[in-house]
């Protein structure tokens, strides 16, 4: 039980971008998706998650066995599938506690309410560990939010929704360090046997916080290297300069 | 003068079209006509004098319906700046006066069954039970059923219709009576002017405050039918009061027209707060006349929802006649495919530190179509005036359409007026965001239109209107402990 990713080829305005892209992340590893700016790190999460914009040509993805790429974006979301997001979108006039209160109503079979007292209590708890004032609740979803604001709002979010796999799009950039330690104290706290993590990020740093089992690396749409923590070290070291030899993969 | 369109072709799934629309079917229902008295189909001197004569009106009331039917046949169709959909209003199509000839009931056991029924379906007696100082409640051409608060009574408060306003209470209505709106304001004032029947003539004393709102239910039974209630609320020096009026009719193969006339008078340091949601079936002309005059110190708001009809054409205005006078409109208008929602606000300063606010948001989805037209007049010899206007646009896909027409003179540089303009779309990055989180498209839209909204939503009390709270999220977090 995990997330396949399999020989995936995906498209933007007719040219591709993924060019069969391999990726098997079993339940309670973490593995993270390294690689220079254009290699398709975020493509890849988009794909995942049913972006529209981007052209699905060819190969498969799986999530537990089931087909996510035959799901609406909403559905994928309730099967078990979190993006927490490199740029999280404003919502205006929305609050954050509403549109959380939405998303868990999704889940609920029809004619169900959530209940709201036990809603707001695991709410606070959350927040709490993520350091967010109660204020926060009553502000419109990421409007007016500091980069740091956004992305501890995204955990919240993934904390709240208790999904399978989570996909963390470069949730360290625009962070500073202490903001860094917070967001990656709510992952950390969500690791379990149960739950896979893709994270995806340009620099080691994140690393350091969120450790990974598996490291991979990406380029021009494909995943040239998998190896252990240590390649995540090696790359900081010595760049992706490797990635311009002819590589074999 | 600003326009925005866009143009591109884009079809609503279905999921998307259930999630946004609003249920217009709760009025959808109508019962067989029960009518002692029948204008008859067009409109002459005859349809006057027949009202006038069922009506037992005075002379002079008579004469100043004669005097409105003229203004009407001179003046043109304001298609030289308004949609030409008026054209397809069939004035000889139309019954002008239909009534049971009953007076209204005081008490719900004594109005007739089926009308009973229709106001129950609708929730008014229900409304009224939970939280409503009084209760106007007007089918076709009359009130069915009208009644207040004893208290209310006893502290001199009149609540009653038109003609009975006009019969019992000449000397409080006749001096205000057309004049914050003069008969040749328009062709519909003037149309109205000519036809009148119904509407809620009210008057508060001195320094009462009613803290419970007075409302009325306008309801069309009839088809071809045409409703002209008259509105004039007189709130008395340091008087206030919040009035409500909701409006449904059942959509008919034939067009209908409803054109109301409503003036609104606080003197000095009086307050009136009126608040509208108009939810007409889609085969309505809604072309209705508001205005009121606020005295020193005195304060009108109109709170204006606008959901239905197939063309509404509605500018509450305020003229500012005294010093530290205040205007506000508040409006949200929702513009579905087939329907024109033209509203507006006008903002007369006519004496010094007056102050006026206007914001109006406006949704428009697939082919609708919403307008905002606005007036704010600050003369050269007033000091110290204040206007904010705000116009909000929310577009749901490409093909919907919005205008803003805002019209802002202001004379002398004394005054402080600000002006802020929007038109946005629900992006589909948006869109994403929220589906990746779990939510459907259509909830997802859904939600972005409440936050949209969500700011001026507020003003309008919840009891009131099931189709309201279908569009706006309730924010629950106040409930909890």
């Amino acid at each position: 039980m995990s997330l396949i990713v399999n020989n995936l080829q995906a498209n933007i305005d007719d040219s591709p971008i993924l060019k069969g892209l391999n990726l098997e992340v079993p339940k309670g590893e973490v593995h993270a998706i390294m690689g220079p700016n254009g290699s398709g790190k975020s493509t890849l999460s988009k794909v995942i998650a049913g972006h529209e914009d981007y052209e699905v040509t060819g190969g498969s993805v799986t999530l537990d066995g089931q087909d996510l790429l035959d799901m609406e974006i909403d559905e994928r979301s309730r099967a078990g599938l979190f993006l927490a997001f490199q740029y999280p979108m404003e919502v205006p006039g929305v609050s954050n506690a509403n549109f959380i209160r939405a998303a868990l109503q999704a889940r609920l079979p029809k004619g169900e309410e959530l209940d709201a007292v036990a809603y707001y209590k695991s709410l606070y708890e959350k927040m709490d560990i993520l350091e967010m004032d109660r204020k926060f609740t009553a502000r419109a979803v990421n409007e007016g939010f500091s980069g740091g604001e956004k992305k501890r709002n995204e955990i919240l979010q993934m904390m709240m929704l208790d999904p399978t796999f989570c996909i963390l799009d470069e949730t360290d950039s625009g962070l500073d360090i202490d903001a860094l330690k917070i967001v990656s104290q709510g992952v950390n706290a969500m690791r379990s046997p149960e739950r896979g993590f893709l994270v995806i990020t340009h620099y080691q740093r994140l690393l350091d916080y969120i450790k990974p089992d598996v490291v991979h690396v990406l380029s021009d749409g494909q995943i040239v290297r998998t190896g252990g923590p240590e390649l995540a070290h090696e790359l900081e070291e010595s760049g992706y300069d490797f990635l311009k030899e002819p590589v074999t993969a | 003068m600003s326009a925005y369109e866009m143009n591109e072709d884009a079809v609503l799934d279905d999921d998307t079209k259930d999630a946004i629309d609003i249920d217009r079917s709760v009025g959808d229902f109508t019962f067989p006509e029960n009518h002692k008295y029948d204008a008859g189909y067009g409109l002459s001197q005859d349809t006057v004098n027949y009202i006038s004569d069922v009506k037992k009106e005075k002379d002079w009331i008579r004469e100043f319906r004669h005097k409105a039917l003229d203004v009407f046949n001179d003046k043109p169709l304001p298609t030289n700046w308004a949609t030409d959909d008026l054209k397809n209003i069939d004035f000889d199509a139309i019954r002008y006066y239909l009534s049971d000839g009953q007076a209204p009931k005081r008490s719900w056991d004594d109005v007739p069954a089926e009308v009973l029924e229709t106001f129950e379906r609708l929730g008014v007696p229900e409304q009224e039970r939970a939280f409503l100082a009084g209760v106007e409640a007007q089918y076709d051409s009359e009130a069915a059923y009208s009644n207040m608060k004893e208290e209310l009574t006893k502290k001199g408060v009149i609540f009653v219709n038109s003609t009975e306003g006009l019969r019992e209470h000449e000397e409080i209505f006749r001096p205000w009576f057309g004049k914050v709106i003069p008969t040749g304001d328009n062709k519909f004032s003037a149309l109205n002017s000519a036809v009148f029947s119904g509407g809620s003539f009210i008057y508060i004393p001195k320094g009462v405050k009613l803290e419970q709102p007075l409302q009325a239910y306008f309801r069309i039974n009839s088809e071809n039918f045409g409703q002209f209630e008259r509105t004039l609320i007189i709130a008395d020096e340091g008087a206030e009061l919040t009035y409500m009026e909701g409006c449904t009719a059942p959509k008919f193969e034939t067009a209908t027209l409803h054109s109301a006339v409503v003036e609104l008078v606080a003197m000095k340091d009086a307050k009136i707060q009126y608040i509208t949601v108009q939810n007409w079936s889609s085969n309505v002309f809604n072309l209705v006349t508001k205005r009121g005059v606020a005295h020193e110190n005195a304060e009108i708001r109109w709170i204006d929802c606008n959901i239905g009809s197939r063309l509404t054409m509605k500018y509450p205005g305020v003229v500012m006649k005294g010093r530290k006078a205040r205007g506000e409109v508040i409006s949200i208008a929702l513009a579905s495919d087939g329907q024109e929602q033209d509203t507006g606000a006008k903002m007369i300063h006519a004496a010094d530190e007056t102050t006026s606010n206007v914001v109006s948001k406006s949704i428009s989805v697939g082919k609708g179509r919403s307008t905002y037209r606005g007036q704010v007049h600050i003369p050269k010899h007033l000091k110290g005036c204040k206007n904010n206007t705000e116009c909000d646009a929310l577009l749901i896909n490409a093909n919907s359409r919005t205008d803003t027409y805002p019209a802002i003179t202001v004379r002398g540089n004394q005054h402080a007026t600000q002006h802020e303009a929007s038109v946005s779309q629900v992006s589909e990055e948006m869109l994403f965001y929220m589906q990746q989180r779990g939510i459907s498209e259509g909830e997802a839209m859904s939600l972005a239109v409440n936050g949209f909204i969500n700011d001026l939503a507020r003003e309008f009390p919840m009891e009131y209107s099931v189709e309201l709270k279908r569009l706006i999220e309730l924010e629950m977090e106040g409930s909890v402990g």
